[in-house]
């Protein structure tokens, strides 16, 4: 299940009904991303995210059934806010069930990995010398690629 | 007869610094998304950045493409700066 929210989600409830994913699951791996206070400048104090609707929702679909042919995957769930986020809010949620960890753990890094390189969202840095949209990182696409191989 | 259009979207940085966030092109034969990107550069000031040094992603319909796909009538074409959320 995928949502693309103003509001903020709740790590426990989202845990509690991934559990609830059959008996044949045996690991959890769960992934949340905060507001820091640094990024491409030091002293951000909030974040402005915009995504493309429709867009995005679809390319997240095709990450999760990606992950779902490359691993066991018995439930996937992915939370991805918009709008305006203040410091430490919570950002993503990517949350991954499987018989067991190793395939818990990569589905769930992959997906995280892979929407940063590919979801339509646009982040934006606010701080107290003004705001300016964040550029794309070589790391962050080097870590996409590398699913890749 | 109507006439055959398309939809140009922009995004983030590009929709800020071009002041648009939509736009309607007359749709012709044998169009590429890079064409359609060629001609918007064309208009100068800022949208001379379409075809600048920085990376510019497109989408039809929704779906990532290269400048090569070709664009036809009632399609939604898109421009975006390289995505950068998570």
């Amino acid at each position: 299940m995928i949502s693309i929210q103003t509001e903020d989600f709740d790590t426990a409830s989202e845990y509690t009904a991934l559990r609830d994913s059959g008996a044949g699951t045996g690991a959890i791996a769960t992934f949340t991303g905060l507001v820091r206070d640094h990024g491409d400048t030091q002293d951000v104090s909030g974040l402005f995210l915009e995504h493309y609707p429709g867009m995005t929702e679809q390319v997240i679909a095709g990450l999760i059934e990606e992950a779902s042919r490359r691993w066991d995957v018995r439930k996937a769930r992915v939370i991805h806010r918009v709008g305006r986020l203040l410091l430490r809010e919570q950002i993503v949620f990517v949350g991954v069930c499987s018989a067991h960890r190793a395939d818990a753990f990569a589905a769930c890094e992959f997906i995280m990995d892979a929407l940063k390189t590919s979801a339509p969202f646009w982040k934006k840095e606010l701080a107290e010398d003004g705001e300016h949209w964040v550029e794309q990182k070589a790391s962050d696409v080097a870590r996409g690629e590398a699913w890749d191989k | 007869m109507t006439e055959q259009t398309l939809t140009v979207r922009f995004f983030a940085r590009l929709r800020e610094e071009l002041g648009t966030e939509q736009l309607t092109m007359p749709a012709n034969e044998e169009q590429t998304a890079g064409d359609l990107l060629a001609e918007l550069a064309s208009r100068g000031g800022p949208w001379a950045q379409l075809q600048g040094s920085q990376p510019v992603m497109i989408a039809i319909n929704q779906a990532m493409v290269k400048p090569a796909a070709v664009v036809k009538a009632g399609d939604e074409v898109a421009f975006f700066p390289p995505v950068t959320g998570g």
